[in-house]
């Protein structure tokens, strides 16, 4: 069947298009990128006018927490908020009950992601056994049953001799290690960022450094053994320079950070009164890392914005700030709160796309990211002009924890296509 | 006079004529504990619910006796465990409070935050009784009240407060409580024990005990614990005991009327040695007197005690 998307602005970074084109999909494919109302016979048409067509959005760090606490998220419900976000595909990392480090986990996973029939889902596989940070897990089976990368997230691999070689062994995979960059002993017990706002509400906290000094061992040792590192959820501005001399010195590394690393600082936490939704780890940090981050996204410096949906339920949120669980349900915000990035000119729409879909997709080596003939048709419709509130309540995702309730954004994807079958959003 | 808060979260939120006011009450409940029989209707039928998630001798029975004492019905809760939570929200936990109708709430709470959470979530005012690193505002009331009794004034005196900065919610409300009223604070200890960006809550800072001693009109030793945190902080008690302790040598250097507070339990032999903690400088057991009648006097105030003998 052919489908033909008339009317709209396509803003596609891989083919340097940004302008208005049709697009012609067969089969689950792009077939042809068109001229405005060039001719196509045989072809449904949906009219898309005043919309913009990207490729389909990527999220390169989301937990769906299925197998194991599926009172916080299941598969099915994960790709549900990933789609209503406007993301056609998401990389789940491996922190689940049991670990994603065995075949048959990432199998379940696959089998369970084609059930829910929504976005597409790359498993991340663990970097250790059980992320125990002891032995390495079996990457290699890993990798061949679709493991797209690996991982311990959210548990950082404290010995440096292990991480230097699931670098090396990873070479032979051609899959990059994500690193977490948090150093277990500086930050421990460390609930918001260590400034004089913990100071001030009397919280411990965890210094920015605790979080370099990790992005610098792993820098160092993908360096020594020329191997593909992607660093998650950098959040202070020493991350960044680190990140960026890398690059500058030809490293093969590739950065990430999240909206509310560059939406929000540590005062989230004194305005909020405590507010748990506030308490993420790494930390919200403080203004002139909330600013750098911006700065790295434009330059390039970070290439990817990732949403880290960490889907938490109410019992584990709502008590103590000191003992709440960690993470920002993030899947249904990250496209609206990065919209705000391209309405405040600090970044082009382009660059957005490079952000959220082409650059993803080079990093896990995955075939998204790009309208080109012959590729997946896989698409994100956005309406820039779209005013939304976020409700929790009402979000797709089991757990509603985000700091971000109620606020009033502009743009929002309003449709998706998977493989050429559209699914609509509200 | 009313105070604008439905709470008494910290002195951070209190302006000076606030603490002011709050003190000139608190000497007129002082008397009461002197009577022979110690106990005025002011508060009967009021009930008050004492909720310590953290173990708490002083603090507690201070509270209890001075709710006693005002003739209010005092409950004492104390959940076992450190967290509040059985699988409940803070704010199920609290609305369930709510519902048995007290008057008055007062939280001690290990994590920082609790009290004002609570507050938030309940129209039943919340006095907190000292919530993690956070503020103890009704020491730093009572550590006021004491300095004032002895000094006649705040404004103008120079106080040190000695010891692990980091981890204390006493120095948190005494910095904004003294500066308020016009005193110069200086927080003192290792660098391991001062927290990052301090001097913004109104205080200077020193990593050195003795040049500080010969200036100070005041001076709060603060307990020395090993166990705080991750640990880390301190080599040893006996090095803190050498460059951090209140001993006799010490006191050479001090002015002849200095006032030394501790707002207790005191470690003597390491912050404080026994000679200085009993001798004549010493206020301690004033500090813990006065804690009542500071207490009776924020009972009455929070209570709505003020509104009913006025009309």
């Amino acid at each position: 069947m052919k489908l033909a998307l008339r009317g709209a602005r396509l803003v596609d970074p891989s083919q340097g298009i940004d302008e208005p084109k049709d697009l012609l999909l067969e089969n689950g494919v792009v077939k042809a990128v068109l001229r405005p109302k060039e001719k196509v016979t045989g072809a449904k048409t949906i009219d898309l006018s005043g919309l913009v067509i990207t490729p389909g959005l990527i999220d390169i760090h989301t937990h769906l927490r299925e197998p194991g606490y599926e009172y916080k998220e299941t598969i099915a419900s994960g790709s549900l908020a990933a789609v209503s976000g406007g993301f056609t595909s998401i990389a789940c990392m491996p922190n689940t009950d049991p670990v994603n480090d065995s075949p048959s986990v990432t199998e379940y996973i696959f089998k369970r992601a084609a059930e829910a029939g929504l976005a597409k889902v790359y498993p991340i596989g663990a970097i250790s056994k059980g992320s125990r940070g002891e032995e390495l897990a079996e990457m290699a089976s890993l990798a061949e049953s679709g493991a797209v990368g690996f991982s311990d997230d959210g548990k950082p691999v404290m010995n440096a001799d292990l991480m230097r070689r699931a670098l090396e062994y990873a070479k032979a995979l051609d899959r990059p290690i994500i690193s977490h960059c948090e150093d277990l002993n500086l930050a421990a017990g460390g609930v918001m960022n260590e400034s004089s706002v913990s100071t001030e509400l009397g919280l411990p906290g965890a210094i920015g450094a605790s979080e370099e000094v990790m992005a610098g061992r792993d820098i160092i040792l993908a360096g020594y053994a020329q191997s593909k590192l992607h660093l998650a959820h950098l959040s202070t501005q020493g991350s960044v320079a680190l990140a960026r001399r890398a690059k500058e010195n030809g490293a093969k590394i590739s950065c990430e950070t999240c909206p509310h690393y560059f939406m929000l600082t540590e005062l989230a936490v004194k305005e909020s009164g405590y507010d748990p939704n506030t308490k993420v780890n790494p930390p919200l940090r403080g203004e002139a890392d909330r600013e750098a981050l911006i700065v790295a996204l434009k330059d390039g410096t970070i290439d990817a914005i990732a949403s880290d949906h960490a889907p938490h339920n109410l019992s584990r949120k709502e008590v103590e700030f000191l003992i709440a669980a960690s993470g920002i349900s993030g899947l249904e915000t990250s496209l609206g709160l990065s919209l705000r990035l391209v309405r405040e000119r600090k970044i082009s729409l382009s660059r957005l796309v490079e952000l959220m879909s082409v650059n993803p997709a080079k990093i896990l080596g995955i075939n998204a990211g790009s309208l080109r003939p012959g590729c997946p048709a896989d698409l994100t419709v956005l309406d820039l002009e779209k005013k939304w509130k976020v409700s929790a309540k009402n979000f797709k995702s089991l757990s509603k924890n985000t700091p971000f309730d109620g606020w009033a954004l502009i743009g929002k994807a309003v449709m998706v296509f998977i493989n050429g079958n559209q699914i609509k959003v509200d | 006079m009313k105070l604008t808060v439905k709470s008494l979260i910290g002195l951070r939120d209190l302006s000076r004529p606030e603490i002011e006011f709050i003190l000139d009450q608190s000497e007129s409940f002082k008397e009461i504990s002197y009577r022979p029989i110690k106990k005025v209707p002011t508060l009967r039928g009021k009930t008050i619910i004492n909720l310590f998630i953290e173990p708490s001798t002083r603090t507690r029975t201070s509270f209890e006796i001075a709710g006693k004492r005002l003739s209010a019905d005092v409950i004492n809760f104390s959940p076992s465990q450190s967290s509040l939570s059985k699988g409940e929200t803070l704010s199920d936990t609290a609305k369930n409070l709510e519902a048995m109708k007290p008057d008055l709430l007062i939280v001690r709470s290990p994590a920082a935050g609790i009290p004002e959470l609570f507050s938030r979530s309940i129209s039943t005012p919340v006095i907190n009784a000292g919530d993690g690193f956070h503020e103890h505002p009704t020491q730093g009331l009572l550590d006021l009240f004491t300095v004032k009794e002895r000094k006649k004034k705040i404004s103008g005196l120079k106080l040190a407060i000695v010891g692990d900065i980091r981890h204390s919610r006493v120095a948190r409300s005494d910095i904004y409580g003294f500066s308020k009223l016009g005193a110069e604070v200086t927080v003192v200890g290792p660098p391991t024990m001062i927290p990052p960006g301090i001097e913004q809550l109104g205080c200077k800072v020193s990593y050195h005990l003795d040049p500080v001693i010969p200036e100070s009109d005041v001076i709060m030793m603060l307990r020395i614990q090993m166990e705080r945190g991750s640990g880390n902080f301190l080599p040893s008690l006996r090095e803190y005991s050498r460059f951090y302790g209140l001993n006799l040598k010490r006191m050479e250097q001090a002015k002849k009327d200095m006032l030394i507070m501790h707002p207790g339990p005191v470690n003597r032999g390491v912050e404080i040695s026994p000679e200085v903690a009993d001798g004549n400088c010493s206020v301690i057991l004033d500090q813990v007197e006065n804690g009542v009648a500071v207490r009776m006097a924020l009972l009455y105030l929070f209570c709505g005690g003020a509104d009913e003998v006025s009309a």
